[in-house]
Formats: C-alpha cells, structure tokens, sequence
C-alpha cells in the first residue's frame, strides 16, 4: 500500500521544552512513562535532568502506582502516555488513585483522532475522553503550542493542590500525525 | 520439594513487628490482614484495591525516599497481575527496596482457587530473570531470620532491590476480629503525616 502523505505540522517544534519547563515549575521529581513518539523530545529533556528520575514501564498501569507511592513518600510524579495506553491503566486510576484521592497528573498524547493512518489506534482514541470522565479524571485538552505551558501548568494545580486525576489530552493537531515510510 | 515450616503470622511479625522505621505497601487480601495483626502502623499503606500494583507502589516510594526501607508485602496473586513491575524495578533497581511475596500458591479471598504458582510458576526464578539478582525462596525459620537481617539493613549492608518468595502453601489468613483501615485517603494522609510531619496535610 501507499506510504500515507504526513499532514502538515506547525513548525518549529517547541511545545515538548514548553512542557519539560512547566514540569520543572510545579516541581516534577519523577516521570513514569511508556515510550511514545510524541513524548520523545519530553522523556530526552527528562532523561538528561539529574533533579528528575525517568521510569520507563512495562504497562502504563505500574505508571499509577508509581504516582501514588511518590506521593506517599511526599513527591509528585507525572505520567506520560500514549491515548491507547490509557486502557491500560483503567482498574488503577479507579481502585487506587480515585479511591485513595491521589494526585494525578497524566500527559496523553492522542492517536486515532486527526488524520490517522492505522485504524487500530482509532477505537481507544476515540473512547479516551469518555473513558477518563467515567473513572473520574478531569480532561483538558491542548489544540496549539502556545497552550501547552498554561494548560499544564492549570492541570498540575489541579492535580496536586487540588488532589485530583486530570489528563492532559495532547491532540494530535498538535502534535502531528505519524508517518510511516 | 523444601519442606515449609512457616506460618503467615510469623512472616509479617518478623518483617514487619517492631521495625517502626520501615515503610510497608501491602497487598490485597491476606497480606493485608497478616500486616494489620503485625501491627496496625501508620507507615503501612494497606490495598484494598488496585490489584498487581503493589509493587509499582512500593517503587514510587522507595524513589521518593532513599533515605528509607521500604518492604512491599504481597501474595502471590497479586504479584503475578503485575509481573511488568518486577522487569521495572529491576530497571531502576532502588537500593532501599524489598519485595516480598507471600506465597500460598491460592486466591485466598475468592474461594480458594490455586494460583499459578501451585503448578510450575517460579515467581522467584522470574524476578532474578528480570534483573533482580538477589532473589531467594524462603521456606524455615532460618531463611526468615536471614530474610529480616536484609530488610533491616536495606540500602545499606544489602543493596537492593531485594526479592524473596516465603512459601506457605495453602495456607490462608481470615479478616482479623480488628479490620485495619479501610479508607484509601485516610491511610495516604496518616502515612504523609507520619513520614513528613504536619505539613505534609498543609
């Protein structure tokens, strides 16, 4: 079949230092995360602070627990993922971090909603929005770069003074589409 | 087949009894009750839900605070719903953590259904696979005393992570008379308060 022709993506890309410097002002210690092309500028600039300690998981679940450990041991974790990955941490968000009212501060950065050239991304991205309300978590959503920093910033608030689940839903407007070649 | 000699009761009494330093995640079910009779303590974070995330929890403290031990005291149902966990703890390989997983080879709290590990399921053989060298079954009173020499000098003498499996096979551990806490967010803020002091509510 036909490589897809990628969509245009405004550049250049800023957004991910947006977010690394918002990440550092509320005071992020640890990041928790299961790769993803879209976080990969983020998870470098994390990978690289020595003030930050970078987990890769197996699941995006173990992401959860590890937010509410860090937060028993008085630190704040944030949680980067990928929208299909969200599926994964369901039982979690629910039986642990709502049921205890942990802070939660998860950085989702969406597939399968704008322009999205593999169809088994479509069905969890289109369900991620429903999914997160349903285990209690508030959504805030970032369409253009120069939101990223206020969003997260007012999502971090939220989460951590506040002792809230939010997700921060990085459209995929955003972020760009995956091209494949 | 070792012969086992252990009871529940004296795995968390050993572990866990006057170690009043140590911070405690627990699993669901029979671990949490075994810890509660140990001793309710407001360093033991109890699930009561939240299955296979014990120690990933534990992981998350343990990286919080260095400065301290930390025991993740689990069954083995629950460790296997997060076997992930163990290939990531491996990863980051906190030296001030313990994982131990009580193994009664049963779901004690649905009825008594054996669990993987009645047949050939070798949770510790798959921690040390995972990258967690120090990796030991327990099975008698001598491997629990030199189990509880470890956890007491985590960090330290004993660089973790540690693993151990502590047989008891088939044995299953009722609700105490006294259930421990059962409020999620009462246990996170007595466990912060009891870590970090009265600001740690402010």
């Amino acid at each position: 079949m036909t490589a897809p022709v990628p969509l245009p993506v405004s550049a250049p890309v800023t957004w991910p230092d947006a977010l690394y410097d918002t990440l550092k002002q509320v005071g992020i210690d640890q990041i928790g995360h299961v790769p993803d092309a879209g976080h990969a500028r983020l998870i470098d600039r994390c990978e690289h602070d020595p003030g930050i300690v970078v987990t890769g998981l197996t699941s995006e679940e173990e992401g959860v627990g590890l937010a509410a450990g860090a937060w028993l041991g008085g630190q704040r974790a944030a949680l980067l993922m990928q929208s299909s990955g969200l599926g994964n941490c369901i039982n979690a968000i629910a039986s642990l971090a709502e049921a205890g009212q942990f802070p939660l501060l998860m950085i989702i950065t969406m597939r399968g909603e704008w322009g999205e050239f593999n169809p088994w991304q479509v069905p969890l991205g289109r369900a991620t929005r429903d999914v997160l309300v349903a285990v209690d978590c508030r959504v805030l959503d970032v369409h253009r770069p120069d939101d990223v920093a206020d969003t997260t910033l007012a999502a971090a608030r939220l989460a951590f003074d506040s002792s809230q689940r939010v997700a921060v839903l990085l459209t995929q407007r955003l972020i760009g589409t995956k091209a494949f070649r | 087949m070792t012969t086992c000699t252990l009871t529940r009761q004296q795995i968390a009494g050993r572990l866990i009894g006057t170690d009043t330093d140590l911070l405690v995640v627990t699993g669901l079910g029979g671990t949490c009750w075994d810890a509660s009779q140990a001793g309710d303590r407001d360093l033991t974070y109890y699930l009561w839900g939240g299955m296979g995330l014990a120690a990933s929890t534990g992981l998350g403290l343990a990286l919080s605070r260095l400065d301290r031990r930390v025991l993740v005291l689990t069954g083995d149902g629950e460790m296997l719903m997060g076997l992930g966990s163990l290939a990531t703890v491996a990863r980051i390989a906190p030296a001030n953590l313990a994982i131990v997983v009580v193994d009664n080879e049963l779901y004690g709290e649905t009825g008594g259904q054996s669990s993987h590990t009645a047949g050939s399921c070798d949770l510790a053989g798959i921690a040390r696979a995972a990258g967690i060298p120090d990796s030991r079954i327990v099975s008698d009173a001598a491997g629990l005393e030199e189990l509880a020499g470890a956890v007491s000098s985590l960090g330290a003498a004993v660089r973790g992570p540690l693993f151990a499996v502590a047989r008891v096979p088939g044995q299953l551990s009722g609700p105490p008379a006294e259930l421990p806490p059962r409020d999620g967010t009462y246990l996170k803020h007595r466990f912060r308060e009891a870590l970090m002091g009265p600001h740690a509510l402010r």
